[in-house]
């Protein structure tokens, strides 16, 4: 009854249905490179940078808010020593993050961050941040995490404030020991 | 008029049947379990799809029952919170996967070979285990409820981290039967397109199909084309559950929001899965008791293909409020606000067919055209839905369980109903209890409305969904919700006794119990013998 037709045309199918299984996954890979290129979801890709300041643009201010959370699983508390700061675009700021470790035993934690909105991301620019690496502390410790970051003068006149987010999150000991 | 319709048929199909051939069943029926266990024949598995999909049905109804139980008043009356949201995910698990979906796939079991003029679906065997694959699936899922600490509890939809963190231990057991379902109905639909492709009668072209074939078709390529993304998202889910990857888990590097585009990738075209087929029904039996041509079937066929097409570039508009940019926003608003021309094109020609037709109103015209003015209203609360900034207020309330409710039931579920009261005589050969029928059509149609309807009040008035308390302003609503609910429920045990009444006897059928019907399926006598077509019919 199956004729040479019909089985080309159920290869043809099957090859199609794995194929959308594959795409499935593909997606994740494709989400990444779509965000980054399109700078749509607040991802946060600036990295250490040597990129010279241009100059300040004292014709108008930016309010930037920070915001911190805590992953459950974490035993810390983490806060930001000001709650917001009002900068010309182009002006360099530092800021600093108090984390104290409120457990025994010596913790690892990753801060993750999110700016929104979204489109204003690419114009926060971080040259020195805590967040680029792996943070450790001892059973009981406070720590200072600097943040040094300036406001790109390209940024879009619309955007008259923008909110940097952090969360922290446990990082598994072994993995940070490996490395 | 007379002449009007003699020129409308002049280009219809015309079907030759030369004296009804007597098709003997040459080997019947085999006996006992082993017919329906290793059964190759479309008619039977045909069957077993249509009554599993029932007690699917009524599974899933009960569930619905709890969960309107527990909401006939505010307060934590009856079941525990974590209880309540098993309830909810899977009635949605099985109404979607264990109801709606296999009774479309039993009726293209049953109809499709009928329809087109062939002996049997093209791949039998695989015909056989896509149905017995789901029994286990649905196995699987309904006994995880049982499991310690309960069953999935995070929505049909399973979001994480609600699905991958803070799910209970049985979600494998909820991510396997997901898996069986997609592999069933991934079958499923291969054999509907093979058998499609090439079983046809001669001369019967692709622009002679009946429309439920046609939209049978698009459906099994929907199938085709997101049915794998959705096993590859409960996959990700798994190894992100129990085997440490990172797919959605913003820790390692992951986004929880790529989950709902994978998932709603999948779950957009989903709903024209199950929407699609019904399309087909409906405009099998508007023509037949309106006594009239189908109006414009090129254009219902190329308004089928658009819907599919477009319903690729609309996932998002399930996800308006997570924070897309404003340019997506508008894309995937416009997009949605477009599928509603394909759709209205839809409508109209059912209108228009009914235009001064004869029309009689025994039971599936009932049915189908309950169906044309209730889906209509669940399509314009989608367009509601569809307004972005509109959305923001709508989002994850009962307006959004009012729209999809009337789409799926009073839509995908109507259409149901109405084609198994328009085949039921071909299948068992009896006519079935036509006041009976319609009682049970009278009661869901008032119980249906009295249940669904006033959820838009409270959506609009902010009721979240998904709770099992809520704030004492929704209580008189949300009691009237759930006398709609028992009653639309006990309505439909109207249902199950026509069948089985049908099932049992009655007057005979004639072989075309339908005056105005066409197509193949009533040239053989009634019941359909079990091996129909040996021979295949001639279209002109």
């Amino acid at each position: 009854m199956t004729t040479p037709k019909m089985k080309k045309q159920l290869r043809l199918l099957i090859f199609s249905v794995v194929g959308m299984f594959g795409f499935g996954f593909a997606l994740v890979p494709l989400y990444d490179v779509f965000c980054d290129i399109t700078g749509l979801n607040g991802k946060d890709y600036s990295r250490s940078t040597t990129v010279p300041v241009s100059s300040v643009d004292e014709s108008r201010t930016v309010k930037v808010e920070f915001v911190t959370y805590l992953n459950k699983q974490l035993p810390w508390s983490f806060k930001p020593e000001i709650r917001s700061v009002v900068l010309h675009p182009g002006e360099r700021y530092q800021v600093s993050f108090v984390a104290m470790n409120q457990s025994d035993q010596d913790t690892f934690g990753r801060a993750v961050p999110s700016i929104s909105p979204g489109y204003g991301a690419q114009y926060l620019v971080k040259t020195e941040c805590f967040c680029f690496q792996e943070q450790m502390l001892t059973a009981n410790e406070e720590a200072m995490m600097p943040l040094i970051f300036y406001i790109d003068p390209n940024i879009p006149s619309d955007i008259s404030t923008l909110t940097l987010a952090y969360t922290l999150f446990k990082n598994e000991p072994t993995e940070v020991a490996m490395r | 008029m007379s002449e009007i319709q003699l020129k409308d048929n002049a280009d219809q199909t015309i079907l030759d049947v030369p004296a009804i051939k007597i098709q003997t069943d040459h080997h019947g029926a085999p006996h006992g379990y082993k017919r329906w266990l290793f059964s190759t024949n479309h008619k039977d598995i045909g069957t077993l799809y249509l009554w599993f999909s029932l007690t699917m049905f009524f599974i899933g109804g009960a569930m619905a029952m709890v969960i309107r139980a527990e909401l006939f008043q505010p307060g934590l009356q009856l079941i525990e919170p974590n209880f309540f949201n098993q309830m909810t995910t899977s009635h949605g698990l099985i109404m979607v996967f264990g109801a709606v979906m296999p009774a479309f796939v039993g009726l293209a079991n049953w109809m499709l070979p009928l329809m087109i003029g062939a002996p049997d679906m093209a791949l039998p065997r695989m015909n056989n285990w896509s149905f017995w694959i789901l029994p286990f699936a649905f196995s699987l899922l309904l006994l995880s409820l049982f499991t310690e600490g309960g069953g999935p509890n995070f929505g049909w939809t399973f979001y994480p981290p609600l699905s991958t963190q803070f799910s209970p231990d049985s979600t494998a057991m909820f991510v396997f039967s997901i898996h069986l379902m997609g592999i069933s109905s991934i079958m499923g639909a291969i054999n509907v397109i093979v058998t499609i492709l090439n079983m046809r009668a001669p001369g019967m072209t692709l622009m002679k199909m009946p429309m439920f074939v046609w939209t049978w078709l698009i459906t099994a390529f929907l199938l085709i084309a997101v049915m794998p993304v959705l096993a590859g998202a409960v996959t990700m889910i798994l190894t992100d559950k129990y085997f440490g990857t990172s797919f959605f888990d913003a820790a390692g590097g992951g986004d929880p929001v790529l989950f709902q585009h994978i998932f709603w990738f999948f779950g957009h075209p989903e709903v024209y899965i199950m929407i699609l087929p019904s399309f087909g029904i409906i405009s099998a039996i508007v023509p037949a008791f309106a006594r009239k041509q189908l109006f414009g079937y090129h254009s219902m066929v190329y308004a089928t293909v658009s819907i599919a097409i477009l319903s690729f570039t609309v996932w998002a508009h399930h996800m308006f409020t997570v924070g897309l940019p404003l340019a997506a926003e508008l894309f995937f608003m416009y997009c949605t606000m477009l599928i509603s021309v394909p759709t209205g094109v839809k409508i109209f020609n059912w209108i228009a067919t009914l235009w001064r037709g004869s029309i009689t109103f025994e039971v599936p015209m009932l049915f189908s055209l309950a169906f044309i003015v209730l889906f209509t209203i669940g399509g314009f609360s989608g367009l509601m839905l569809a307004i972005t900034p509109a959305d923001f207020q709508y989002h994850d309330t009962y307006f959004v369980v009012a729209h999809f409710h009337y789409v799926l039931v009073t839509g995908a579920v109507f259409s149901i109903m109405a084609a198994a009261y328009y085949w039921l005589p071909k299948w068992t050969g009896y006519m079935f209890n036509e006041s009976l029928g319609k009682w049970h059509f009278w009661c869901s149609l008032i119980s249906v409305n009295i249940l669904f309807f006033p959820m838009h009040f409270l959506g609009l008035a902010g009721m979240p969904r998904r709770i099992p308390d809520y704030a004492l302003q929704f209580a008189d609503i949300n009691k009237i919700v759930s006398i709609g609910g028992f009653l639309f429920g006990l309505s439909q045990i109207i249902f199950v006794a026509v069948v089985i009444m049908a099932v049992r006897g009655g007057k005979k059928a004639p072989s075309k119990p339908w005056e105005g019907a066409e197509g193949l399926e009533w040239t053989v006598p009634s019941p359909a013998p079990y091996h129909t077509f040996d021979t295949p019919p001639e279209v002109k």
